[in-house]
């Protein structure tokens, strides 16, 4: 009888560690993914139509260290107050987070080119969107591959 | 007090477009990262930036934890007049460091 019940509660107990550690994990090693891309892209955009083009996202080909990549951003705008870039979202498909930066430009920014430098976790294809002052909305990627991804939590 | 590094040019012609290099020091702690003992470091990161020329804001930016440790900004503005621009960074609890740079338009 004793040993019934020790056992049941070892079984309870170990069922309900795994079901702890399930939990804990779960959300962390959940990575972004292209629904996640998609889902960033309706927060920050709605359904409006994004066209392909305008927008040159350029990257190294290769990365050794995805701790730190360069990044260029170049958005074909005439800059002026009737046509300008208002502002340009950066995502990732496979980091843990889908948005990387926005940054919002004004016709006094002259020209639609921002450089920075991100993290990848992994080879992947960066997007750019560009929303422009009319409100249509351009984008761009550009593909490359990392040999040592940041480093994550799992 | 984290070094902050500009790159403004002194002198510009009117209307012409500078180049404009912000960089700040500053970790990034992106909140993805396990100490030592296997414990989370918990996120620490910037999450905005602006630059105001003359009291006019002409470029900002919104940050993500994927955005690299001591984050540099490379933009461009139009040199309108003479005066003084201000860097701007703020982090995700609200503390603010700026500096300034000043600009002689001919």
């Amino acid at each position: 009888m004793m040993d019934k019940t020790n056992s049941l509660n070892r079984r309870t107990l170990l069922l309900s560690a795994g079901g702890a550690i399930a939990i804990t994990t779960a959300p962390l090693t959940a990575f972004a993914a292209q629904e996640d891309l998609e889902r960033a892209r309706r927060d920050l955009f709605g359904d409006r139509p994004i066209t392909e083009g305008r927008v040159t996202v350029k990257l190294p080909p290769i990365a050794e260290n995805g701790y730190s990549v360069p990044l260029t951003v170049c958005v074909d705008s005439p800059m002026t107050s009737e046509d300008h870039v208002k502002r340009i979202a950066i995502l990732s498909p496979r980091n843990p987070l889908p948005q990387i930066a926005q940054f919002y430009l004004t016709p006094r920014s002259g020209k639609a080119i921002v450089s920075t430098r991100i993290r990848m976790s992994g080879t992947q294809s960066i997007q750019a969107i560009a929303e422009m002052s009319d409100g249509s909305l351009w984008s761009g990627s550009m593909e490359t591959v990392v040999t040592l991804a940041a480093c994550v939590v799992l | 007090m984290p070094s902050i590094r500009l790159a403004v040019p002194k002198t510009a012609k009117r209307d012409e477009v500078i180049e404009i290099k912000a960089l700040i020091q500053h970790d990034m702690e992106s909140g993805f990262r396990r100490g030592s003992r296997g414990e989370v470091i918990p996120r620490n990161i910037l999450t905005e930036f602006e630059c105001i020329y003359n009291g006019e804001r002409v470029f900002s930016a919104e940050f993500h934890p994927a955005i690299a440790a001591n984050p540099i900004l490379t933009f461009h503005t139009r040199a309108v007049d003479s005066g003084t621009l201000v860097f701007r960074w703020k982090d995700q609890n609200g503390q603010t460091w700026s500096e300034n740079a000043a600009i002689e338009v001919t």
